[in-house]
């Protein structure tokens, strides 16, 4: 293998996004073949979720809510760039697309062929679901790790830089949560707040801020006691400049790696949710409850109810895994 | 070391009521209507709920609610499962060694694994056998436990027939087991059979509890792999492993007496998550395989709402992960002196 490291002349100072690319921990990533495969994977995914709606259009048949919603009467109205479907569903797809199409309400599976390429189980096209399950869940992770990133570096923030006995009480409630396993702790919370997708939002969204407070809390007390955040200080900077300007942009790193990580481990979360009964609603397109659904068709005829879904979320578990230990392995200050 | 264990175990009580208290925190959030429906056993009890709110105090300001409700809790009061028709207290004594009996079946043999194929992944660093066994450690720790339990149970059991299917025992030996004459000794129905010496029931109870412990040690023992071949692959290169080397020590008494000895520490720490992790995982695994544990319960459970069933759980996990932790600290004090003296 051959691999060539751009050179840099000293004269010139690459640009910001191409010292990115050629700093160490990218080099690294690049290198590894299995973590571009499973960027790839991801990327694929990622697109899917994008492009959901022209992937497994709603059908004249089964989505005729989401074609009225959507204010059209015909499927092929979708492609079309200059029409308003084309950008509302990609956009602000209305509810409506989001419910699984039902041929039928025979239990009783079909087989792939005519309009559902992965057949059908419980009456619920698999392909639509696989597909605008992928939207659903990447949608539901982002928002969730968003929210708890943000929270999670806030008060790792405070907790980390103040010290004292802030800290230590917030040390300690972080303690108690993360004692607790986060499964236990989401089912708990899920039959308090009901079930409903603001409250796995909500559910999520408690329990997951804690693991990224702690080690951003970490990072920070090792960060703030660097010569150059003492220089800042020396000059006059404020705590609010101080932290937000020197300290915590230089201990968000490995925070980042896990936040990567998270994007893949969530969705799967809530599809394990979902295959308990107690994530989305039956019938809202996710990946769950396709694998609840295939417990009752063992058969070797009804091959598809399991193994269709099984290989769509497997790929993407994979590749997530693969792409975001990749990640984690070329920041991680060990093994360089 | 008297003086270190006296501090850890003294520290429990305090994390417990730590843990209870996030736990009411969380069901005060229902109406005093909604928590009273936990203690109704009957229909006829639902007039009543007034007179179940007032006896408890439902309605009393919080510190008074969680002293009488902490006080109720600590005498095995946990209130009514709707999902098993009893008492929350009775439902897990009754379910929770079938679960334990899994966990103990799974758990055993992915630290074993875990720890072999690690330190194996390790010595033969970027050789095929590492190659492989990093391919099966991204794989292990990838695949959901709900899809990988339906593929197994799709093709060993619905496509080849090798294995039984969902389930503890075939009906035939259902019957068996509620005979009165069955004893049950432990509450673990594989070792209650072999007590009672009936074989035949003993051997279909294991051949039930193939699957779910396959799906168990497939994900579990893979991270221990991860971490057991990191840990290796530090302690193979560090300085006192260099100077055995150096003196003349054989490779197999380098490889296990100084290195993997050492390796094997954090895995303490390990094998106390996984413990932990098997029981939170015990909810999807026994749904799945319809395995009459606490898991399957609890999945059940959530699913109709049933929140004393959930917090009655929530509490034994609590109670669980305590002794876990409480263990581990201890048992690194007995292996490490540098815990002690913290």
């Amino acid at each position: 293998m051959t691999t060539t490291l751009p050179t840099s002349t000293p004269e010139q100072t690459p640009g910001r996004f191409k010292s990115f690319f050629s700093s160490r921990p990218v080099v690294k990533l690049r290198r590894n073949k299995l973590a571009v495969a499973g960027l790839i994977m991801t990327f694929v995914f990622l697109m899917v979720a994008v492009f959901a709606p022209f992937i497994a259009a709603p059908s004249q048949a089964a989505g005729g809510n989401c074609l009225r919603d959507l204010g059209i009467t015909q499927t092929s109205q979708i492609y079309n760039p200059a029409g308003g479907a084309f950008w509302k569903v990609l956009l602000t797809a209305p509810d409506s697309c989001y419910h699984t199409e039902r041929e039928s309400f025979s239990p009783i599976p079909t087989p792939p062929g005519g309009g559902a390429y992965f057949g059908t189980s419980q009456g619920y096209d698999i392909f639509y679901g696989m597909i605008w399950g992928t939207r659903v869940m990447m949608k539901l992770g982002l928002v969730i790790v968003a929210i708890t990133l943000f929270t999670g570096i806030v008060v790792g923030a405070v907790s980390g830089y103040y010290g004292g006995w802030l800290d230590n009480l917030i040390q300690r409630f972080i303690d108690v949560m993360l004692s607790l396993p986060s499964l236990v702790l989401t089912i708990v919370l899920l039959t308090v707040l009901g079930p409903s997708i603001s409250s796995i939002i909500l559910a999520f969204c408690l329990t997951g801020w804690t693991q990224y407070a702690r080690i951003v809390r970490g990072d920070i007390l090792r960060t703030r006691n660097l010569e150059f955040v003492d220089a800042a200080r020396s000059l006059g900077a404020r705590d609010f400049r101080l932290i937000f300007k020197h300290v915590l942009p230089n201990s968000v790193a490995s925070v980042l790696t896990i936040a990567i990580l998270d994007l893949g481990t969530i969705p799967l979360s809530i599809a394990a949710l979902s295959f308990l009964g107690i994530g989305l609603p039956v019938g809202y397109t996710d990946w769950g409850q396709f694998m609840s659904f295939a417990r009752a068709w063992m058969d070797n005829q009804y091959w598809y109810v399991t193994v269709l879904p099984a290989a769509f979320i497997i790929l993407f578990s994979l590749g997530w895994n693969l792409f975001g230990d990749a990640v984690r392995d070329a920041f991680d200050p060990r093994t360089r | 070391m008297l003086n270190f264990i006296i501090r850890r175990i003294a520290q429990i009580p305090l994390v417990m009521l730590a843990l209870s208290l996030l736990l009411f925190v969380i069901i005060f959030q229902l109406t005093p209507a909604q928590r009273a429906a936990g203690y109704i056993r009957s229909e006829q009890q639902a007039a009543q709920l007034d007179n179940i709110i007032r006896q408890r105090g439902l309605d009393q300001p919080f510190p008074i609610q969680y002293g009488k409700w902490l006080s109720s809790t600590v005498q095995g009061d946990l209130g009514f499962s709707r999902t098993s028709s009893k008492p929350v207290f009775d439902t897990m004594k009754e379910r929770l060694p079938s679960t334990i009996e899994l966990s103990l079946y799974a758990g055993i043999p992915i630290v074993l694994l875990g720890i072999w194929l690690g330190t194996l992944s390790a010595l033969n660093k970027d050789r095929f056998v590492d190659q492989f066994l990093r391919v099966f450690a991204v794989l292990g720790t990838s695949l959901p436990s709900f899809v990988l339990g339906i593929v197994l149970l799709k093709f060993l059991y619905g496509s080849l027939g090798w294995l039984p299917g969902p389930g503890q025992v075939d009906v035939l030996n259902q019957f068996a087991v509620l005979d009165p004459t069955f004893k049950h000794y432990t509450g673990m129905l594989s070792v209650d059979a072999m007590l009672n010496g009936r074989w035949a029931v003993a051997g279909d109870v294991l051949r039930h509890l193939i699957m779910p412990v396959l799906t168990l040690v497939i994900i579990f023992s893979a991270n221990i792999l991860k971490v057991m071949r990191a840990q290796m692959l530090e302690t193979l290169t560090s300085d006192y492993v260099r100077t055995a080397r150096a003196k003349g020590l054989g490779n197999k008494a380098v490889n296990l007496k100084h290195a993997r000895r050492n390796a094997l520490l954090p895995i303490v720490t390990l094998t106390g998550f996984t413990a932990i992790n098997l029981l939170a995982g015990a909810i999807i695994t026994e749904t799945i395989f319809a395995y009459p544990g606490v898991g399957q319960w609890v999945g059940s459970a959530a699913q109709n709402l049933d929140v004393p069933a959930v917090m009655g759980f929530a509490l034994l996990s609590a109670i669980i992960v305590v002794v876990i932790s409480t263990l581990t600290d201890l048992f690194y004090g007995v292996v490490d002196p540098r815990v002690r003296f913290d």
